[in-house]
């Protein structure tokens, strides 16, 4: 019969492979499902995986949306190694489009070469801020921070709303919720002819190699790990949890702020109500599913970017809801904390029965 | 303002924080027997879109929400499996739930948007409404509010007065000594779960048949994270929750009180107060760490796993 034990030592194997058999198991799951409701299972899964990658267009999209995410999911993969349950990459994301939006209005007509590099600079200054408040009322008031954090992604919603229908919004916009479109001074090269591919992209992957090198190569990055494995033993070490706190979310909300402006910058080249489908979140799912690592996280950022591709595609092509992609993104994640139940535990195999 | 417009105004409140009072009673309960379950959100999309559904199909009210009912409870069911017998983490898990159910919830109902019920009607009670004010406040409005009056008088009774009560406080505060005198812990807090998931679907089908009544994706707007604060907010008290509920209530129509006083602020800086509220709760409650630490249930958040007893 098979019995369920408990290892000695966490497998490393498991570790690498529960996120793949996570991503095997939602596809085997998103199969079933469009079988069900009389979509080919086939067609689906070739349209949103393969299709995302079969032109260079595509492709280009694909990197668009990969950095955003990669983005945030460093800055939380950090964050939650240090015990800093940081739900606000959203709010954060937000207020980094908000604030550096600001600045790209204040640069309209300007011709100054340092119109961008302050641009993002305030995006990330504005992410920074909009992390920094909640860790305040974390460390000083004892606040809960996943409640706080998320009610802050609310706050910079609705602020978002307020100023696109308010003071940011295009004098000559015929009304529209919408800034004005930002001079091209304020934008973000692109990298290729003919694609929206942008600088965004490489802040992203350098993000992920930081991230890598603080959390491998530097003490701060080793009293990270050592306050998330075990926070007694970090703070016997005399490690500072308040210092390392304020590090990791300072850290995500500025790269959440620079994915925010990078948005309004890069692609879009306005400041909208609707600039995010939700990254800040997807950005959870993608640091689990990297294992918290800056690294994987790469990795991680560029699936779930097939995926929110290959969700557009579906729904032009064969009709299926968008919001297909974020329930894929649950099912993902609960099947990865399924998985992971095998890293610390093995099925064998016993010939006697158990008493 | 005039005293019809406080009636109003206070009216609106109840209203407004029904919704909250029956995803917090859920929650409390489950908190109580030691499980945090952040999916509430989730499970209250999918009750309202459930709900909406059976409701629309089958033209019946009451059959909208007990179907909504038992869709939270089947999603909550998931958590539990995941939380109480793999042992996942109680926060990532219920993100991951929360997720799942705004996904999961805006895909059903993508064909539905837009479309409109007859919702629940009011019935004013006889004679209890004819009080002057108070009648008007409380006892003119839809079932659900007074089923939502009746659930917290019964908890407040269970939980405070009764064996089964016992038993909860027993599972949440010490798990081990628990299981050392008979209680089946995990079957404890499955109920208790699975109870909070048929609550979160009762506050989502109250949003879609009563509130709106219509259902549009993402339409309870963080519902259920406030609701979360306000168990908090209520120092894991039945009785208390029902009255933090109103507040938040209060603070969501603020826009009405603000209009009565003759100002005029944006409706979007306006709409974010319960927000803004629910921050300023949890400073003020956090700032109070040891109460804050003798109030919670001891075993908040730590898995209990029998296999592991010496």
């Amino acid at each position: 019969m098979i019995r369920i034990q408990a290892r000695t030592e966490p497998s490393s194997l498991m570790k690498v492979a529960s996120p793949l058999l996570a991503i095997v198991l939602t596809l085997i799951f998103g199969a079933i499902l469009f079988s069900a409701i009389g979509k080919s299972p086939v067609q689906a899964l070739q349209v949103l995986l393969i299709a995302p990658l079969a032109d260079s267009y595509n492709i280009g999209e694909m990197f668009v949306k990969m950095g955003p995410l990669l983005l945030c999911a460093v800055g939380l993969s950090l964050c939650y190694r240090a015990n800093m349950w940081n739900i606000g990459a959203e709010g954060q994301l937000l207020a980094g489009a908000l604030g550096g939006s600001a600045m790209a209005l204040y640069f309209i007509d300007s011709e100054s070469t340092f119109a961008l590099p302050i641009t993002l600079l305030a995006g990330i200054a504005s992410g920074m801020i909009w992390a920094a408040v909640p860790t305040f009322l974390k460390l000083r008031y004892n606040s809960n921070l996943i409640l706080t954090t998320i009610m802050f992604n609310y706050i910079a919603l609705y602020l978002l709303i307020w100023s696109v229908h308010g003071p940011l919004r295009d004098p000559d916009g015929y009304g529209f919720p919408e800034s004005a479109l930002f001079s091209d001074i304020t934008l973000l090269p692109t990298l290729f002819e003919g694609s929206r591919i942008h600088l965004g992209i490489l802040f992203a992957v350098l993000s992920g190699i930081i991230g890598w090198f603080i959390l491998s190569k530097t003490h701060l990055g080793f009293q990270i790990r050592v306050f998330g494995a075990d926070e007694p033993a970090a703070r016997y070490a005399g490690f500072s949890g308040k210092k390392l706190s304020w590090f990791v979310m300072l850290f995500a909300g500025a790269l959440a702020g620079l994915a925010g402006v990078s948005e309004t910058t890069g692609p879009i080249g306005q400041l909208t109500p609707n600039i995010s489908p939700g990254y800040g979140y997807s950005a959870i799912i993608v640091a689990y599913l990297g294992r918290l690592h800056p690294i994987g996280a790469i990795i991680a950022a560029a699936f779930m970017a097939v995926l929110y591709m290959g969700g557009e595609l579906a729904q032009i092509e064969m009709g299926i809801p968008v919001a297909v992609i974020s329930m894929f993104q649950g099912v993902l994640l609960f099947f990865l904390l399924a998985c992971d139940f095998f890293i610390n535990n093995r099925l064998s195999l016993t010939n006697q029965a158990t008493n | 303002m005039d005293a019809d417009l406080i009636v109003q105004i206070l009216f609106a409140a109840i209203k407004t924080g029904t919704p909250l009072l029956f995803i917090a009673l859920g929650e409390v309960i489950c908190e109580k027997s030691g499980v945090l379950n952040l999916g509430q959100e989730g499970m209250m999309l999918m009750g309202a879109v459930v709900g909406f559904l059976a409701a629309y199909g089958s033209g019946n009210m009451g059959f909208g929400i007990l179907a909504a009912m038992a869709m939270g409870s089947i999603m909550s069911l998931i958590f539990a499996v995941l939380v109480l017998h793999i042992g996942a983490n109680q926060v990532a898990t219920g993100l991951a739930l929360t997720i799942f159910g705004t996904g999961l919830s805006a895909f059903i109902g993508a064909d539905f948007v837009g479309q409109t019920i007859q919702g629940f009607q009011p019935i004013a009670i006889p004679l209890l409404s004819d009080i002057p004010y108070v009648g008007r406040i409380l006892f003119s409005h839809d079932i659900l509010v007074y089923f939502s009056f009746f659930m917290t008088a019964l908890l407040v009774y269970v939980v405070n007065k009764t064996r089964i009560g016992l038993t909860l406080k027993a599972v949440g505060e010490n798990p081990h000594a628990a299981n050392a005198i008979g209680i089946k812990v995990l079957r404890v807090r499955y109920l208790s779960v699975m109870f909070g998931g048929a609550m979160a679907g009762t506050a989502g089908a109250y949003m879609s048949l009563v509130y709106t009544p219509m259902w549009v994706e993402g339409m309870t707007a963080g519902r259920g994270w406030i609701a979360l604060a306000l168990v908090v907010f209520a120092s894991w008290r039945v009785g208390r929750i029902m009255l933090g509920a109103y507040l938040f209530g209060l603070a969501s129509i603020m826009h009405l009180v603000l209009q009565g006083l003759g100002w005029s602020i944006s409706p979007n800086l306006l709409a974010m107060l319960p927000y803004v509220a629910t921050v300023l709760v949890m400073v003020i409650i956090g700032a109070d760490h040891f109460k804050e630490k003798l109030l919670a249930p001891r075993s908040l958040g730590k898995p209990f796993n029998p296999r592991n007893m010496a």
